[in-house]
């Protein structure tokens, strides 16, 4: 298992093996692997399975259906078909290497496959066997190579050690976006029945119960109410938010996992005690409990089949428009992919914040909100009564998740808010923040325990540019505006720079909202005492 | 493949001495001087032409752009117009940006490790010799390009004469140096070497890689060597290659070399190989749906061409499903129970 | 789809402006222009070397040509056969090819080549 922190980072080496790497096969040993997904959520989807119930990646021989090449040579050619991206990609890559050191997992690790370039490269040497006459005639001199079994589970292996947080793409000169191939090549191993069950378990909860966790709806809205006993305790005001309500004026959609564990559970309770201090039309729904989508994860069609609850239940409910919590991949999907799927919108109106009576132009077509454009909205026009001193014990940084950053750039929002809501905050180095940041290590369904070597390595470059504002600034709170982070970063933390905590942003702005009629407040959102009592001289 | 460059060296040393051979021993300059220019050039257009369609005809469901800025949103937030484009200028001047500057690769940093304490830590460092050596590339290649237009055209046109005096400024010997070719030889070599020396990019690299580089090096080697040493009859030259440009072609009385149809063989390999390489990166760079695209799709639905439908848990489902806790908690339902 | 129109655009163009020589040349004959001869220059017969060597290497001789007389002061060049000829372009070279425009400018200018010798040098009134 891991060692100890200076031992791991000290036995990090960048110089590839002597082999070539088509001659080195995937390491499929335990605890380099994302177990595969139980056959239930397989047929409760209704999606391919393998052909024997329970198996291992570590098993020599894969239960692959006797056609799985021609279902992977289908499948390939009906997704060049549909997705030019995955063409040009295939196509275009001149190999400069610019990529090569971006990946956290190639830094992390040191292993060559986890340079973007390569990755992808396991990809194209099959496409370039399969669809391209220069690889047919030439084969391995031309970079092609036939698909054989080894490779499926080449891919299974460095497909799942990608988190798909397109940082690569930035410092593309052709913007070649390896999220993008492992999208697709997830897909493809996908219709083999090959996926991971952290990813498929959620995805098939979310079917059905509608989030990611499985809470049942008379759970969700009792774990919701547990919220409101805490923020009266500490605010002696009592909140009562609505579920399933028609005729609200705005639906709030965030993710499961803010409902479920800690931190995430501040940052909800925040955005309760947001919503009461400025007495907003709003419900929840039980039906639409989940803002993340694990379809992203898997293939197009699931990430639409769940993403469509969440025009269906605003649909149902008569909403005018939503408005989305703090999370990461949700916001890619629904900044790039949800008006496109689910869309059009037409039965809501164009966002307008009853408050300010900004109109969000910007959200004209999906009619959805992000939580921070929306608080910051409220703050710059003087509607909210803050007092950052109550977060004076934090020094606070902030880590750009991937996707609001590098799949809809949203950078300033969320700093706004922080540097209303606390007094202490210090951006970390250039290079790894805005469209540099670097993944928590665990995106893209990879946050399971027994690949914990494998996150902690990938999450290194996040947590030294954490350790480098913590030495320098004594910064000791790392504030996030994803689910996924809320997460990750504490074991992640705990292990590289145990002294720094993890928050999310609404947290944050719970503690410092003055709400009207509050009790003294005497303790945050965690019951821990406003400041860290001094200790004697 | 650790020797895959000795692979593409061979090959461009026997196609060099195939085009040699070919005029020198046996008289093929008909073959080497008027019938594969056309060649090279129809299976360039062809291949050009075909690749760049075979890429149009594949969709482009979603709109996912690389956001590198601010995104559009508050009025007194400031957007980032380029690195996150809402519009079609926008994203026009970030492609310009791009194809002309290499915008991305200037921004190149290299990941090691400082020493702190007995603990390793990660440090970046700007680096900017890839940015440096491929700008210097594309831009002697073109100008190189521009420069043999001279062949091609007549009476020359005075742009061309006039890039010809602004790359041979520096004045040295006669005929006159041309910035242009040297600094061409230069970049590729340490294109090349880049290649073969840094141990990851090394492993990275197949002959597809080396192959074009060397034949690159190969023909400003020659055309070089032409200019410089071995000289060549460039007044004979023209009336070759004028007779290709203006469809007379013809080989020309008197002795050109052998030399010179390596160069030439060597340009128009290059020309036939575009179409089936990774060079077609010229062509590509315009159809990267993570750059040509605006990222507006929360302003404006962009639309899926193969969108189908498909099945969704509704709520009336999931309403069936959980009913009766639903009631029991106190949240409203659609339908009563029976 | 939406942009094919666009990506045929952006292909003609290219294709434009990489055919443009063709459509510039209009098919028109260029064929490369011979160098006239003075009456004197026909019947010396020879020049300094032969012709063939004088086509491609005329001027890396003026080139050591300035660089011997002006940097070492040394007027005089013997070529090949032993003769001697004072190296100077206005006084050797234009004593025979004394018409510029029909020995040095046609090919010159067929070549789209600049020289610079005439910055320095003068050269001989053209009789017509």
């Amino acid at each position: 298992m891991t060692g100890k922190p200076k031992d791991l980072i000290n036995s990090i080496d960048f110089t590839p093996p002597e082999k070539p790497w088509d001659d080195v096969d995937a390491d499929l040993s335990s605890g380099r692997f994302c177990y595969p997904t139980k056959k239930k959520n397989l047929e409760y989807l209704g999606m391919p399975t393998t052909t024997k119930d329970e198996w291992s990646p570590a098993d020599e021989e894969w239960p692959l259906p006797d056609n799985w090449q021609e279902i992977i040579y289908e499948g390939f050619k009906d997704r060049l078909e549909k997705y030019r991206s995955l063409k040009v990609f295939m196509d275009i890559c001149v190999r400069c290497g610019a990529c090569a050191d971006k990946c956290h997992f190639f830094i992390g690790t040191g292993d060559p496959k986890n340079m973007p370039v390569l990755r992808a490269e396991l990809l194209r040497s099959v496409y370039r066997k399969d669809f391209t006459t220069a690889g047919k005639i030439l084969g391995r001199l031309a970079g092609a190579r036939p698909l054989t079994k080894d490779v499926i589970k080449e891919w299974f292996s460095y497909f799942y050690q990608c988190s798909e947080c397109r940082r690569c793409s930035v410092y593309c000169p052709y913007g070649i976006d390896t999220a993008e191939v492992t999208m697709m090549a997830r897909e493809l191993l996908s219709l083999l029945g090959l996926n991971i069950n952290w990813v498929l378990e959620p995805a098939a909860n979310c079917f059905r119960t509608g989030n990611h966790l499985g809470i049942q709806p008379h759970a969700f809205k009792e774990m919701v109410e547990f919220f409101c006993d805490d923020i009266e305790e500490v605010t002696g005001k009592r909140i009562n938010p609505s579920f399933n309500r028609k005729g609200a004026e705005i639906l709030f959609i965030t993710p499961s996992g803010d409902v479920f564990a800690d931190p995430g559970t501040y940052t909800f309770m925040g955005y309760l005690m947001l919503f009461e201090h400025i007495g907003l039309d709003y419900t929840l729904s039980t039906y639409a409990s989940e803002g993340g989508n694990f379809g992203l994860f898997t293939s197009s069609d699931m990430m639409k089949r769940l993403n469509a609850k969440m025009y269906a239940e605003a649909k149902r409910l008569g909403v005018k428009w939503i408005l989305g919590g703090e999370c990461g991949h949700m916001w890619r999907v629904i900044n790039q992919y949800m008006d496109t799927m689910n869309g059009p919108t037409d039965f809501m109106e164009l966002p307008v914040n009853p408050i300010t009576g900004t109109r969000f132009e910007n959200a004209a077509s999906t009619k959805m909100v992000h939580i921070t454009e929306f608080t910051a909205d409220l703050i710059r026009n003087d509607k909210l009564k803050l007092d950052p001193s109550r977060n004076d014990k934090f020094k606070v940084t902030f880590h750009d998740s991937c996707n609001p950053a590098r799949a809809m750039g949203l950078f300033e929002e969320p700093r706004y808010v922080l540097n209303s809501v606390c007094n202490n905050f210090y951006d970390m180095p250039e290079s790894t923040i805005r469209e540099h940041t670097f993944c928590c290590g665990s995106g893209s369904g990879l946050n399971t325990e027994e690949i914990m070597d494998l996150r902690l390595r990938g999450g290194l470059p996040r947590a030294n540019a954490v350790k480098h504002v913590h030495d320098k600034y004594g910064v000791n709170m790392l504030a996030c505006i994803c689910a996924i982070d809320r997460a990750v970063f504490p074991p992640l933390m705990e292990y590289w720079v145990p002294e720094v905590g993890t928050t999310g942003i609404h947290e944050l702005v719970g503690n410092a909202l003055v709400m009207d009629g509050e009790i003294e407040r005497t303790t945050n959102l965690r019951f821990e005492p406003l400041t860290d009592e001094e200790t004697e001289e | 493949m650790n020797a895959a460059y000795l692979y593409s060296l061979i090959a461009v040393v026997v196609l060099g001495l195939i085009a040699y051979a070919g005029v020198e021993a046996a008289g093929l300059d008909g073959l080497f001087g008027l019938v594969i220019p056309y060649v090279a050039l129809l299976i360039f257009i062809i291949g050009f032409a075909n690749r760049m369609l075979d890429w149009a005809r594949s969709a482009v469901p979603f709109r996912i752009p690389t956001t590198s800025g601010q995104q559009k949103s508050l009025p007194w937030i400031k957007h980032a117009k380029l690195d996150n484009p809402t519009t079609t200028g926008g994203v026009i001047g970030r492609m310009l940006l791009e194809v002309l500057l290499f915008r991305s690769l200037f921004m190149n940093n290299r990941v090691g490790f400082r020493q702190v304490g007995d603990s390793q830590r990660i440090a970046y460092k700007w680096v900017i010799w890839l940015w440096l050596f491929g700008i210097l590339f594309h831009y002697s290649f073109l100008t190189v390009v521009i420069r043999h237009l001279r062949f091609f055209m007549e009476p020359t046109p005075l742009l061309i004469s006039g890039l010809e005096r602004v790359d041979g400024m520096l004045q040295v010997g006669l005929p006159g140096l041309f910035i242009s070719g040297v600094v061409l030889f230069a970049a590729a070599t340490m294109l090349l070497l880049r290649r073969i020396v840094l141990p990851r990019l090394r492993y990275i690299s197949m002959p597809a890689d080396y192959f074009p580089l060397l034949l690159i090096i190969g023909i400003a080697v020659t055309g070089l060597f032409m200019r410089y040493y071995t000289k060549v009859d460039i007044s004979r030259i023209k009336e070759l290659t004028m007779g290709l440009a203006t469809f007379r072609p013809a080989i020309p009385e008197g002795e050109i070399g052998g030399l010179f149809y390596v160069h030439l063989f060597f340009v128009l390999l290059l020309l036939a190989y575009i179409p089936f390489s990774k060079l077609m990166h010229m062509g590509g760079v315009f159809l990267s749906p993570t750059r040509n695209m605006a990222n507006n799709s929360r302003i404006k639905r962009h639309i899926n061409p193969w969108n189908h439908p498909v099945k969704t848990h509704t709520y009336e489902e999931y309403e069936d499903d959980f009913r009766e806790k639903m009631i029991e908690a106190g949240l409203p339902v659609e339908k009563e129970p029976k | 789809m939406q942009d094919k129109g666009k990506i045929i655009a952006g292909l003609i163009i290219f294709f434009m402006i990489l055919t443009f020589p063709f459509w510039y040349n209009r098919g028109a004959a260029s064929p490369a222009p011979e160098p006239e001869l003075t009456q004197k220059a026909k019947e010396a017969k020879v020049c300094i070397a032969d012709t063939e060597y004088m086509r491609t290497e005329h001027m890396q001789v003026l080139d050591v040509w300035r660089d011997t007389v002006v940097r070492d002061g040394k007027r005089v060049y013997v070529n090949a056969e032993g003769k001697e000829y004072v190296a100077s372009l206005s006084d050797t070279c234009m004593d025979c090819h004394s018409n510029k425009a029909e020995f040095c400018d046609r090919c010159h200018n067929y070549a789209s080549v600049t020289p610079y010798c005439w910055e320095c040098h003068t050269y001989p009134e053209e009789k017509k």
